[in-house]
């Protein structure tokens, strides 16, 4: 075993490079993410259908653990779940066990004694999801829902089956990315699948006090005038003011960045007319993004809602079949030893 | 061997079939349903032959297999696609070779995942035997014994045609 395989990269894939786990986008090949996309898009249809199930993940028990609260993606990974007909445990940690002072472990062998098979782990420490899935529990399939300031993939991924939908392909498409880059685990996600699914140009538009030291290395551009960096635009997506992780005096006031970064109509109207308007939710009106953007018809942040459900459960009915396949594999290797 | 694998001649049995079941049971208005891959293309066929005015659904039994769980989920799931109500209505279910029976099964799961059916009959282009589960079709094109070494398959979409392969070959 070398060093490298217990990077979280090699841990999420099994030896033949199905998904086994979904910590991160980092290396995830184009080939992969795209059947990411086009298993989502096969959901879609599910979700479409008077009875919106089917018996994939039957029988089996997925526990969405929430150390950080978040209402859109923990009720759209339930619901996933549940039309995956999967059996949901909903555990809000912060209120639970944690607090009578049982250590993380503890209660995660716990939820693994009660034969779990998956946990959907959203933690406000990065590489959370990366230390369960290594150390505590490495036979239970572990998604991440978002982890500290280092990657929410599934989000960056029902915004690659929003654009794909809405644009049809990545070449050549010329995205930014607008707001507070520095505090956003959702824009790193971005940047990683935009790259490697081929878009054009990935633009960053944000004051340099929200941005991350290491911005240019990510593959962007950074363009700190709003009005140069919408030009020619085909996809817009703001990012949420994250004012509850605002440490210390990065923006003078809230109306001064509206007034710089926020969007418009007016702004907007510099983009391509057909330009997409995206945002992860939840809006801050009048902060990040005017009510008339929000609600009008460049505006495809309610198509990512429904797009998260189907990439959801892509994504966990993919890594549970990584999961029971490698499991059968070893099962059958054990036999003719 | 060409002869009896005749894909013309196939289709005349499963039309012909098709037609005397539809009339012993009273049915006017079928709608087919074809099973992808080679399900779709014989659905295609099926229905300009029959003339069935409604076009027909395709569906993709990848979330219903019951196989899940030793090999995973299939890579290349397509949407299924039933540009109709199936409540109440005569269903033809199509599929190319029927063997265990498995993928019948899964295909009617789904099919009542999008409503109650009045009815459904089953063709199909080629019965290996080999059966698994209490399923029959109601129309074959033909039935065929294979040798353990022997594997048959439709090709298509334009033109179809069956081919039996040997193993080793």
């Amino acid at each position: 075993m070398t060093a490298n395989d217990s990077s979280p990269h090699h841990l999420q894939l099994t030896r033949d490079g199905q998904l086994r786990h979904f910590l991160t986008l980092d290396g995830l090949n184009r080939a992969l993410l795209t059947d990411i996309l086009d298993t989502a898009d096969s959901f879609i249809e599910v979700g479409e259908r008077t009875i919106k199930k089917v018996p994939l993940l039957r029988g089996r028990t997925v526990v969405n653990l929430f150390f950080e609260s978040s209402t859109r993606t923990r009720s759209t990974f339930e619901l996933a779940a549940k039309r995956l007909s999967a059996d949901v445990l909903n555990l809000d940690i912060s209120t639970s066990a944690t607090s009578k002072g049982e250590s993380l472990s503890d209660t995660l062998l716990n939820l693994e004694a009660m034969a779990s098979d998956m946990f959907v782990v959203r933690h406000s420490q990065s590489g959370a999801p990366h230390f369960i899935a290594e150390s505590v529990t490495p036979g239970v399939a572990i998604i991440n829902a978002g982890d500290g300031r280092h990657a929410h993939p599934t989000q960056a991924m029902l915004d690659m089956l929003t654009i794909r939908q809405k644009k049809g392909q990545f070449e050549g498409l010329k995205v930014a990315i607008v707001g507070d880059v520095l505090h956003s685990r959702v824009a790193r996600s971005q940047i990683r699948a935009l790259n490697e699914l081929g878009a054009g140009e990935v633009r960053i538009i944000a004051p340099g006090t929200l941005l991350p030291k290491d911005v240019e290395s990510l593959g962007c551009k950074v363009e700190y005038d709003m009005t140069r960096g919408m030009k020619d635009l085909d996809v817009v997506i703001m990012l949420r003011l994250q004012k509850e992780r605002m440490e210390g005096a990065l923006l003078p006031s809230e109306r001064e960045f509206y007034r710089l970064y926020g969007l418009n109509q007016q702004k907007l109207a510099l983009a391509h007319p057909d330009c997409i308007v995206m945002h992860p939710g939840p809006i801050n009106r009048g902060v990040e993004i005017e009510s008339a953007v929000a609600d009008g018809p460049q505006s495809v942040i309610l198509n990512q809602v429904t797009n998260g459900i189907a990439i959801r459960m892509a994504v966990m009915s993919m890594a549970m079949g990584g999961q029971v396949a490698e499991r059968q594999q070893k099962l059958s290797e054990r036999g003719q030893a | 061997m060409t002869a009896l694998l005749d894909i013309d001649q196939l289709l005349d049995q499963m039309e012909g079939g098709l037609r005397q079941v539809l009339e012993q049971r009273g049915i006017e208005s079928p709608v087919l349903i074809g099973i992808r891959t080679g399900g779709v293309w014989l659905a295609d066929v099926l229905s300009k032959r029959l003339g069935t005015e409604e076009p027909f659904g395709e569906l993709d039994i990848s979330f219903y297999r019951d196989d899940f769980s030793r090999i995973g989920l299939n890579p290349r799931v397509k949407p299924s696609s039933l540009p109709f109500d199936t409540e109440g209505r005569d269903i033809i279910l199509i599929d190319d070779v029927i063997m265990s029976g498995r993928t019948i099964r899964a295909a009617m799961n789904e099919i009542f995942d999008y409503g109650r059916p009045a009815s459904i009959i089953l063709a199909t282009l080629i019965d290996l035997g080999a059966r698994e589960l209490p399923i029959q079709p109601d129309v074959t094109g033909r039935a065929l014994a294979l040798e353990s070494h022997q594997r048959v398959k439709l090709r298509g979409p334009d033109p179809l045609r069956v081919e039996l392969q040997e193993a080793g070959q």
